[in-house]
Formats: C-alpha cells, structure tokens, sequence
C-alpha cells in the first residue's frame, strides 16, 4: 500500500471518538432487539440501531444517505411498524408458544447461515483506499443524482413502476364498493330539519345525567327544571328497562315528576314548573 | 467530525463554515438555545394576548408589563407542581418520550440561517449567522420533525390510558399523511433554488421570493405546516373536546411542560423554515440593490428575519382564532385527496416547464409570465361558467326482503333492508 492509499483510509480522531462510542452502543441496542420483553421496546432498540447508523454515513461523509435513512427508514418504516405494535396496548405479553412447527429450529439454520454469509463478505472484502477530496468534486447529493438518474436511470424508473403498482395492489384489496348514496353532512342536516315538523330536534339529545350517588349512562339528566329528562338516557337502554330513576332526593320530594309525566311537564311554560323546583328544594332542606 | 461534514460539503452550500473554529460553533448552539426558549415564552404570551383581542377580552394583563410575566409564572409553577407517574405506565418510555420531543424540536434552528456574514464588534473576526449548513439541510429538517413524532406517539403509548393512545394513533396518522405533503411542496423549491442548502435557498431569491412564483406549493406547505404542528384548525391528536388532551393527557408537572416546549418550539420551526424557503429567509423586504444593498448586510437581517418569523406566528395565531376544528374524515381527505395531489401535480408541472426552459434556452422570468397568463386564461372562463345545477333527490329506495332465497345477502344500490324490530320502538310504559 502507498502512503497515498494510507492517507486515504486513516480516519480523523474526531471521527475515531464517534465510531467507538457508538459502535458499542449500537451493539448493545441490537442485542436488545432480541432479548427484550416488549414488542415497542424492541422497535426503540431498532431505532436507536438506525438512527446511529445514520450518523456513521454522515460522519463518512454521505450526508445525503444519512438524512434519507433517518427519513424513510426511522420517520416512515419504523412508525408504522410502531403503529400496529401501539395498538396491542402496554400490558400485553407476547405469546411464546410456536405458531409454526419447529419454527426455532428453522430460525436457528437460517440465522447460522446469514452469519455464515457475512463472516465470508467481510473476510473476503478488500478495502479500496477513498480517494481523498478533490477541488471540483460535485456535491454528495448532486453526484449521486447524476449516478441514479444517468447511470442507472432505467433500474430506478423500473423500481418506481413496481413500487407504484403494489401500492395500486394494497388499494384494490381494502377498496370496497360504496352500496348506498353517501351520507354527506348536508343531507343529514338537511334530514333533521324535515324531522323537525314531527317532534324531532335539531340539536343533540341531552347527556345523561353524572351525579354522586351514580354514575351517567343509564341515570336521566335533568333539566332547568329540576326534572328528569328521560330522553337523555339512551333508547336501547329505556327497551331494556335498565333506566335507573334520577337521584332519590329530588324523586322524593317532588312527587310530580315520575318517569310517565316527565316529557309532557319538561315542555310545560317555565313559569307553571318553577314551584316545583322550589318545594323540591324546602323538602330537601326539612328532611 | 464537523470537519468530516463539511469536506463533503464543498459545493452546493453558499455559507463558507471553512475556518469556523469549534468555540464559535458552540457560542451559537447556546444563543440559539437561549432564543428559542425565550421566544417560547415571549410565544405563549403572544399567543394569549392576541387571541384575546380577537375575541374581545384583555388577555393576560396583571404579572409584568401588559401581563408579559405570565408565562413565566407559568413556567415556575410547572416546575414546582408535583411530578405525577402513573402506577401503568411503561416508566422508561414514559420518561423518553418528552425529552424526545424536546431534543428533535431543538435540532432544527440549526441550519436555519439568521443572517448573512457577520462581524464581531471589536474584533475581524467574521461569521455566518448560523451553526451549520450542509447540502441537504433541508432534508434533514424533515428528518429532524420525523423523529420529534416519536415523542409524542410513544408518550401516549406509555401513558397506558385511552385518550393518549387514541391520540398518538391519530398523530401518526396525521404526520405521515401531512409530512408527504409537505415534503412534496419543498421539492419544488428545491428545483427552482437548484439546492437543498438553506443558505443557498435564501441566496437564491435575490430577485423574487419563491412564495409568489411558487404559490401552490406555498399554499400546500402552509396548511401542512399547521397539520404537522397540531395546531388548529388540525390538533386532532389534542383535541380537548374530544380526548381530553390527547397524548398529554397523563404528563403532568416538568414532564407536560416538555411537550408543551417542543409543540412551541415546533412552531417556530415549520415558522423559521417558511420564511427560509418562501420568504427570502434574511433578505430585506426590497428590491435587490436597494441603497447599495446596505440593509441586506451587518447584523440588520437578523432582524428581518426575526420580525418574518413572527409575522408567521401570528398567522398560526389568526388561524386558531378563526378556524374550528376539522372532523377526523375531513382531515384526512383534505390530506390525501386534495393536498398531495395537488403538491405532485405542480411538481411535474413545474419540472416539465424548467425542462422546456432549459431545451428553448429561454431566461426563468419567461416562466413566470407564461404561470401568469395561463392563471389568467383558467380565470376568465371560470368568471362566465354557468352555475351547477344541484342534483336531484335521490329516489327512495325499495326495501328488499333480504332472506327471500333463504340466506341474507347484502342490499345493492337502490335498495334498503327492512327496518330493525327495534327501530323506533317506544319505551314500555310510556304514554308518548
């Protein structure tokens, strides 16, 4: 080797410092991979793997493969890989029974021979010496889009069409045909207004009512006026017969308002109902 | 490894980081540490005070000058709020996630250029107004953002709660469709500035800023812009009407004020990379040559960048105050059926008419008169068309017995199925 081809292979400290730091590190992360617990945990560990990796072809001055790595691989791959972990939840265990017969054994062989594969790259390969940066060297990524799209314009435009036409693949297999007109915003506002003239509402039905004694869904809420408003409960439940009455304090001291008469003494002018909001409070206060 | 960098980054760049030594490089890390969290400050209260006009109220006006200590005291008072865990959460992930957030927010400002060259006062030693810069500078801004979703994603995985998963799983969604988008609106600036370097971005609009013959793709970045801040009319993955607070929902103390700093800091980002990319970055807002360029030297154009950067804040600011928020499906269509398509339509309109450029040897302004006559032509039509005519009802459809051949099948289009037993049932006992 010439001292030419040396000058070129020799790293700076500051890039040496960086290597050994992360380089440990990365192994670390990538152990992890397989012996941590938890799905997310291990997708962090890949991650972790990714990003330094991408710091590795920044510091070897390839910018331009560095940010792509951290953008397609860690910003779009990963996340969603990450998605479909995030929905199984924080408490799931994985199941470690075997799924395919002998699935461990297989894994083991192919994992011997990737290794195997490797070990003979690595241990075959001879370093060429980096020529060192020249004056009118082009920029990283104009260089490599003068390889891509010159060189090896027909590959990329090729892997393009394929990329292209699995994505129109996965659309086809989700689509579904539409069976009914839409129903868009404006035809359901629309719809309400119409059913307006036969008692309907325009605006959404009252919630039903949270109070201390207990709690929401099958308990009516009530109104300005102290009564309970039965709407407010869902129908499904009403069928059922699992509404509750409202809360024993006013059901008690107003008399009134039993779970028949309610509808018809909710639309009742406020000046007929106020009495009863007020001896429904005189009760509560003489008991 | 600074050195590593930019050997490789020779050409391409404008700024020239050759004799930066390193003190310089980290005297400029901490004064852009030291703006971006007082701009967050100074940003909160903004915020408040301006929203509060607009809606007809003082706003925060009582600790400081017009209230201006206020986020201060906010501030103090999440530092010293209890730090709450929850017992289910996954601790180191729960710990990660907002420092995570707050990290990739920080890294963006670094190639984001204030200034031209500056001189220190006193001495000759000269500087460009920016930590770094490097060919594709650009790109690692987006890669900068796309990182910061994992703080949020995985803060509300770890929270091991409803609403917080319910958020994060939105936000994904939202940052990936929205980061397309985004993306696809910066390839053409990158096109007409023939760099990805922000420094060579902002050299190139001399002569125009490219937010005037690059329109469409500004549009798509500045929608996209609120959509990957969460900001309204897009903070579906907050939401308080609907998930409490989405992903934030179980920080509380320093924790949620982690997150509550990126999303602030966020905002200045996708701010600072407009006014970079769209805005003429530092460039005085005059013409080229204007008084023998004097306000576009010294330290005066970190000011036109500083006022820019704030004239987009309070857009984000006027947005919020006049939109509401958009319904999940709407969002998305917004995305992905008007705002990408858009964003990729232009950019092959655009390389098909720099292409014809290049082959007929014509100067770029030819193209902006060509973009300003066909705008034109596709207007004056649109002045005479008739107006649509609305459709008509659709008819009622007919109801199917559906387990006439013996097993249910499906309604086709035009029919309907039988109403449910259930269906507009009275409840038993009721008199109605």
């Amino acid at each position: 080797m010439t001292p030419d081809e040396m000058a070129g292979m020799t790293t700076s400290g500051g890039e040496a410092f960086l290597f050994w730091v992360l380089a440990p590190l990365m192994v670390l992360a990538a152990l992890g991979l397989l012996f941590v617990r938890r799905a997310v945990h291990a997708a962090l560990c890949v991650v972790f793997v990714m990003v330094s990796l991408a710091i590795m072809y920044i510091a070897s001055s390839a910018p331009f493969l560095g940010v792509v790595q951290v953008v397609v691989y860690t910003g779009a791959v990963m996340m969603l890989f990450l998605f479909v972990l995030m929905l199984v939840g924080v408490d799931a265990s994985d199941s470690l029974t075997e799924t395919i017969r002998g699935q461990r054994w297989i894994g083991l062989l192919l994992g011997l021979g990737l290794a195997i594969v490797l070990i003979g790259v690595v241990s075959q390969a001879t370093f060429r010496a980096g020529a060192p940066p020249t004056e009118d060297q082009v920029a990283n990524p104009v260089g490599l889009a003068r390889i891509l799209f010159g060189d090896y314009v027909l590959a990329m435009e090729t892997v393009g069409v394929l990329l292209v036409t699995a994505a129109m693949g996965a659309l086809m297999l989700t689509h579904r045909r539409r069976l009914e007109p839409k129903r868009t915003q404006r035809y359901v506002a629309e719809q309400r207004v119409k059913a307006l003239a036969e008692g309907g509402t325009l605006t959404p039905l009252p919630a039903p009512g949270v109070y201390a004694q207990s709690n929401a869904m099958d308990t009516p809420a009530l109104g300005p006026d102290g009564r309970p408003l039965e709407h407010s409960v869902s129908r499904v439940l009403r069928i059922r017969g699992q509404e509750k009455a409202a809360p024993a304090t006013l059901v008690e001291t107003s008399p009134v308002a039993t779970s028949s008469s309610v509808e018809q003494t909710a639309i009742e002018p406020a000046g007929e109902v106020s009495p009863v909001w007020g001896t429904g409070r005189d009760g509560g206060e003489d008991s | 490894m600074n050195g590593v960098i930019l050997a490789a980054a020779e050409g391409g760049v404008a700024a020239d980081f050759s004799a930066e030594p390193i003190l310089a490089s980290v005297v400029k890390a901490v004064l852009i540490v030291v703006f971006l969290l007082t701009s967050v400050l100074f940003a909160i209260w903004f915020e408040r005070k301006v929203v509060a006009k607009m809606q007809l109220r003082p706003g925060p006006n009582w600790h400081g000058p017009k209230g201006m200590l206020q986020s201060l005291a906010d501030a103090m008072k999440l530092l010293l709020k209890e730090d709450v865990n929850v017992t289910r959460a996954d601790r180191v992930v729960y710990l990660l996630a907002p420092m995570l957030s707050v990290s990739a927010a920080l890294l963006v400002f670094a190639v984001i250029p204030f200034g031209p060259s500056v001189t220190i006062p006193f001495t000759d030693f000269s500087t460009p107004a920016q930590l770094t810069d490097f060919p594709v500078a650009v790109l690692y801004i987006l890669a900068a953002a796309s990182v910061g979703v994992y703080g949020i994603v995985l803060g509300g995985w770890s929270s091991g709660s409803t609403y917080p998963l319910l958020g994060a799983v939105r936000s994904t969604a939202q940052v990936i469709s929205y980061e397309l988008a985004m993306g696809l609106s910066l390839v053409s600036v990158f096109i007409m500035a023939g760099s990805m370097s922000t420094s060579q971005i902002v050299n190139s609009q001399t002569q125009v800023w490219w937010f005037i013959p690059l329109a469409p793709a500004f549009v798509v970045y500045i929608i996209s812009m609120v959509g990957e801040t969460n900001r309204l009319p897009f903070d579906l993955p907050e939401a308080e009407g609907e998930l409490v607070s989405g992903y934030m929902t179980e920080y509380s103390s320093m924790k949620f004020a982690w997150f509550f700093l990126a999303e602030y800091i966020n905002m200045l980002n996708v701010s600072a990379v407009a006014v970079t990319l769209f805005f003429g970055g530092w460039r005085a807002p005059v013409p080229d040559g204007f008084l023998g360029d004097a306000l576009n030297t010294g330290w005066l154009p970190i000011v036109w960048f500083v006022v820019k950067v704030w004239a987009v804040m309070f857009f984000f600011v006027w947005v919020r105050g006049t939109l509401l928020r958009l319904r999940y499906d709407q969002f998305m269509v917004l995305g992905w059926k008007m705002l990408i398509p858009v964003a990729l339509g232009w950019v092959v309109v655009l390389g098909g008419v720099q292409w014809a450029l290049t082959i007929a040897e014509l100067p770029r302004s030819t193209f902006f008169y060509l973009a300003a006559g066909v705008v034109v032509l596709v207007l004056i039509p649109m002045l005479f068309w008739p107006e649509k005519r609305r459709k008509a009802e659709p008819a009622e459809p007919e109801t199917i017995d559906a387990f006439a051949d013996g097993y249910p099948v499906p309604p086709l289009p035009g029919q309907k199925l039988p109403a449910s037993e259930r269906f507009g049932k009275e409840v038993a006992g009721s008199d109605r």
